[in-house]
Parts: structure tokens; sequence; C-alpha cells
């Protein structure tokens, strides 16, 4: 079943043509990936999804519902939740508070924050950082400001979560830990959609890859038929 | 959830003695104190008021002289000089009503804008409401201003004095709940807020609102003072820059911080004047420009640093000793 998919979703800048009539879909319980060049679009097609920026034209249908037009926290109550490249945490905020603000307002359905907080502390403890819970946000290293995305981003109770290049910037042990941490989450049932630089990583956690250039899909596939497609060899080496 | 508890009970003590100090004051208090203390409330509630919304999210407003001065001339159209058409209580409950609704109106529309284009718009609406009201009066009532019924000074002290209670427990209860977390998260990534399932931009209309609400009443009751109020009066542009500075001032960081910004800030302004009329805005200029220099995080700040280093060079002695 396609939890998520896209028809035709454009999105011009001035002139430029940032996302150019992509279709593409997400299939339920999936991990799927989205690779391509610097500036390729990968994000804007992200900042499409997550309602940051509206296609036109094009349509996004989330769980079969038509979601574009919708604001940003209405598409997150929905389910659909997401992370960001640059990290986007409440810095003077301790990384509880943080996860907290995912619990309580992250879901339609509304919650008591005696519940909300027990929540919060749980996934602390699923990314590993219970320890730090009363620090300030802004305090931690890069690594665990990607966790705490990531923790608030589930406290929103997702079926889809979206990840903005994950990985980039920590060193190999913590690229480890972080293909494991997606694991993990997959394996509570949530589907992820996650975009990637680093390749050992996406080829082995993904189980189908989108390939966008120039804003346009080029490829699709399992990492087997990507690795060896002449066009997206092409698109990263050269001709 | 510690924490909060304990600094509540805290301040709750020295928070219930300064009322009782403040409530009895007519009966003791010289008229002139009743007067000084009134402006002084009103100092500070147009500062906390604007720190409810620009404190948190950061979105500076300038707004505060338009909605003040709403307040003032709806109390000038329901209580003119000829005849009061309402209770006085109801008159200020509807001033921070209309202004509160006329925040609302503005904030849904303008509060895409960041940085210096919100600054810039609502110091404008100031501008425009006064424009109009002018125009107004120049070409349909023609007429120049309006007198307002005259209030003995202890009613309009209390009515002031319950105006202040209510906003600091309004201000309190923001700060405990849900609605101040998602409020403060604006403040430090809106997109991400957003994100997180945060409708961003009722929270921001709602607490526009909120704080219009008080300035709205504040100045109702302000115009029963005046007596004479026009739109020079009522929309004075330093309204709108007086609570930004208070709060500066006193610093931020903390709920006393604006409450003792403003308090200081008008006692100041008030002696100043009275014992330096020719060089009272220089001296409170320089003030200004030295508190801005040397306390980052105002008045407030200061005194917490030196808290801070007395108990250290205590310890310290302390461990000198043993």
């Amino acid at each position: 079943m396609q939890i998520l998919e896209g028809e035709g979703v454009t999105k011009y800048f001035g002139g430029l043509a940032a996302v150019s009539k992509v279709d593409f879909h997400v299939d339920q319980g999936e991990i799927a990936g989205l690779i391509g060049p610097n500036g390729a679009g990968k994000t804007t097609l992200f900042n499409l999804i997550s309602a940051a920026l509206v296609p036109k034209p094009g349509t996004i249908r989330f769980k079969g519902e038509k979601i574009t037009g919708l604001k940003p926290h209405k598409i997150c109550r929905l389910g659909l939740a997401r992370t960001f490249q640059e990290v986007k945490i409440f810095s003077n905020m301790t990384v509880l508070e943080n996860v907290l603000l995912g619990s309580l307002f992250g879901c339609s359905t509304g919650m008591s924050s005696a519940d909300a907080s027990r929540e919060a502390e749980e996934l602390l403890e699923f990314v590993g950082l219970s320890a730090v819970r009363t620090t300030p946000a802004k305090d931690l290293t890069l690594v665990n400001q990607k966790r705490i995305e990531v923790a608030r981003a589930l406290a929103t109770k997702p079926e889809l979560l979206m990840l903005d290049e994950l990985m980039a910037g920590l060193n190999p042990a913590e690229v480890a830990q972080a293909m494991e941490l997606v694991t993990r989450i997959r394996d509570k049932g949530i589907t992820i959609f996650m975009i990637e630089h680093v390749m050992k990583a996406i080829m082995s956690v993904c189980d189908r890859i989108m390939v966008l250039h120039h804003g346009e899909k080029i490829a699709e596939g399992t990492p087997q038929e990507i690795a060896i497609s002449k066009k997206v060899v092409e698109v990263y080496l050269g001709e | 959830m510690d924490i909060t508890a304990l600094t509540s009970r805290r301040f709750l003590v020295p928070g219930l003695i300064t009322l009782t100090v403040l409530a009895t004051l007519p009966l003791y208090g010289s008229l002139y104190t009743v007067i000084l203390i009134t402006t002084i409330l009103m100092y500070i509630i147009l500062a906390v008021s604007w720190v409810i919304f620009s404190g948190p999210t950061g979105y500076m407003s300038l707004a505060s002289a338009a909605f003040f001065g709403v307040g003032i001339y709806t109390a000038a159209v329901l209580m003119p000089n000829t005849g009061q058409l309402l209770p006085l209580p109801v008159v200020v409950a509807i001033a921070g009503l209309i202004s509160g609704l006329l925040a609302v109106l503005v904030g849904a529309l303008t509060l895409r804008l960041r940085g210096i284009y919100f600054a810039i718009f609502t110091f404008g609406l100031v501008e425009i409401i006064k424009q109009v009201l002018l125009y107004w009066e120049f070409e349909v009532t023609h007429t120049r201003g309006r007198f307002v019924v005259l209030v003995d000074n202890d009613t309009v002290f209390y009515i002031m004095l319950g105006i202040f209670v209510a906003l600091m427990l309004t201000v309190y209860f923001i700060r405990r709940s849900k609605f101040g977390l998602a409020l403060q998260s604006i403040g430090e990534n809106e997109e991400a807020a957003a994100h997180t399932g945060i409708n961003v931009t009722m929270v921001k209309v709602i607490t526009f609102g909120i704080s219009a609400i008080f300035m709205g009443a504040a100045g109702a009751i302000m115009a029963t003072r005046w007596t004479y109020i026009d739109p020079y009066i009522a929309f004075n542009p330093l309204f709108s820059f007086m609570p930004v500075l208070m709060a500066i001032f006193g610093g931020m960081g903390q709920l006393y911080g604006p409450v003792i910004g403003a308090a200081i800030f008008a006692y100041l302004q008030e002696t100043l004047q009275t014992t330096f009329p020719y060089y009272y805005m220089l001296i409170f200029g320089i003030v200004l420009v030295v508190a801005i220099l040397y306390l980052p995080n105002g008045i407030v700040g200061l005194i917490q640093k030196l808290i801070q280093r007395w108990r250290k060079g205590g310890s310290a002695e302390q461990n000198a000793n043993t």
C-alpha cells in the first residue's frame, strides 16, 4: 500500500525549476531513500511534502488523502513528521522540553501532560539521550542535537518519518549508530523516507531508492539496481 | 515542575506583602503618592503586556500605543463628561476587549511579517489610527478632542491595581502552561515549531490579543485621570517605545524583570522631571544609554550576578577559614 504519493509535483524558484513534474511514492513500512547531487531538489521536495513550500502545480497524497495546501502543523498532526538538514532545535530549552513539545502538540488526539512527559522520557531513552534530559539543547554535540530532532519528530506519533541528511557531518561510528537507529524506528512500524549522501548508509538500509537530478526523477529501484544504473553513475561521476 | 513550584512559593509571600501594602495605600499614603503609584502601575502594565508577546516570540511590536490609545478613546466615547453611559468597570472591560479584537485582527494580517518589517508595520498602525481619528474629528464631528468624566483618584488607583493583579496572574499561568511552552518554541525556531504540530499563527495571534487587552484596559482608566484627550495625547508614540525600553532596562529573563524595570524607570522619570526640569531628558538619556551598554540582562541580570558573586565570595571565605 502506498502511504505517500506525489503526482507531477513541481516548484519553480523564479525561472528555475527546483523540482519538475516529479511522480513518486513511498510504500507503507519501507525505508525509501532519496539521493542526488547537490542542488538536485531533494530538500525542496521534502519541503513540498511537509508544506514548508506549496507545489505549483502538483498534488501530494498522504494515506490516500490530498494534503497539498494544508498548513505544516496540520500535516504533522496527520502523522507525517520530519527532521531538518541543518538542525532546527529549540536551543534554549532543555532536551526534554524539546521532545515534550512534540508529544503535547504533535498528534490530533489530545494528551494529558503526565502522559506526554512519560512518552517524551521513553523517546529520550529510545534515542539514547536520557542522561542529558535537563541540559539545554544548545549545549549538545551535533550528533545528539540530531537525535533530539528525531525524538521530537517521533513524539508526534508519525506514520511516516522524513529524515533529511541525518548522517551528514557524523563520524563513521556515529553513522553506524544512526543506521541502527533508523532500522529500529522502522521496526516500530514507522515508514521512513530519507535523504542521504552517505552512500554506504543509504545502500545498506533502504529498500528502494529514488534519484533526483536537476529537479527531475532520473531513476528508481532497489539499491542494487541503482548502483549499476548507467544514468546514475553518469550523473555522479560524469560521462 | 519542582522548580516552578519552589519559585512560586518563594514569590508568594513577598508578592502578597507587596499587594497588601499597595491595596491599603490610599489609607495612609498622600494624594501625590497614590497618583504616582497609579502612573507607575500603568507603565508596569504596558511593559509586562508588551513582554507577554514580544518577550518569548522575539517579534518586536511597536503597537502598544495603538492598543493603549484605543482603550483611551473607548473610555472617552463611553464616558463623556456630558454623562456617563456605562459603569466604570464595564467601560474598562469593553476597552480591553476592543483593543484585544483589534490586535487579533491586525495580528492575523501581519504576523507573517518578520523582524524589522513587523516592527515598522506595528508602529505604522499607531500613526494610521491617529490620522484617521484626526480626520474624523476635523471633517465629521468638527470637534477637537474629548472630555472624560472625572473619577476620584482612589477608584482609578484600585482599578489600575486590579488590572495589574489580573495581568500578573495571566502571565504566571501562561508561563506555566503548555501554551507558554509553545509560545517560547516559536521564538526559538518558528519553522521547527510549525513542523512539530504547533499552530504557530493561532498561538501568536491569541497572545498578541491577550497582551492588547491589558493595554486597552489601562488606557481606559488613564483617560479618566487625564479628563481631556485628543488623538495626539491618546496615540503618543512614547507609549510604544517606553514599554520596550522599560522591559529591556529591567531584564526580560524573569517574570519580575519588566516589573522592576518599569517601576524604576517611571519613578526616575517622575523625580527627574520635578527636580531637574531642564536637564531631565539629558540625564534620562544617559541613564538609558549606560543601562543598555553595560546591563545586557537588565537590572535583574545585574542583581543576579551580584548575588552569585556574593555567594561565591562567601563560600570562598568559609573554605579559607577551615
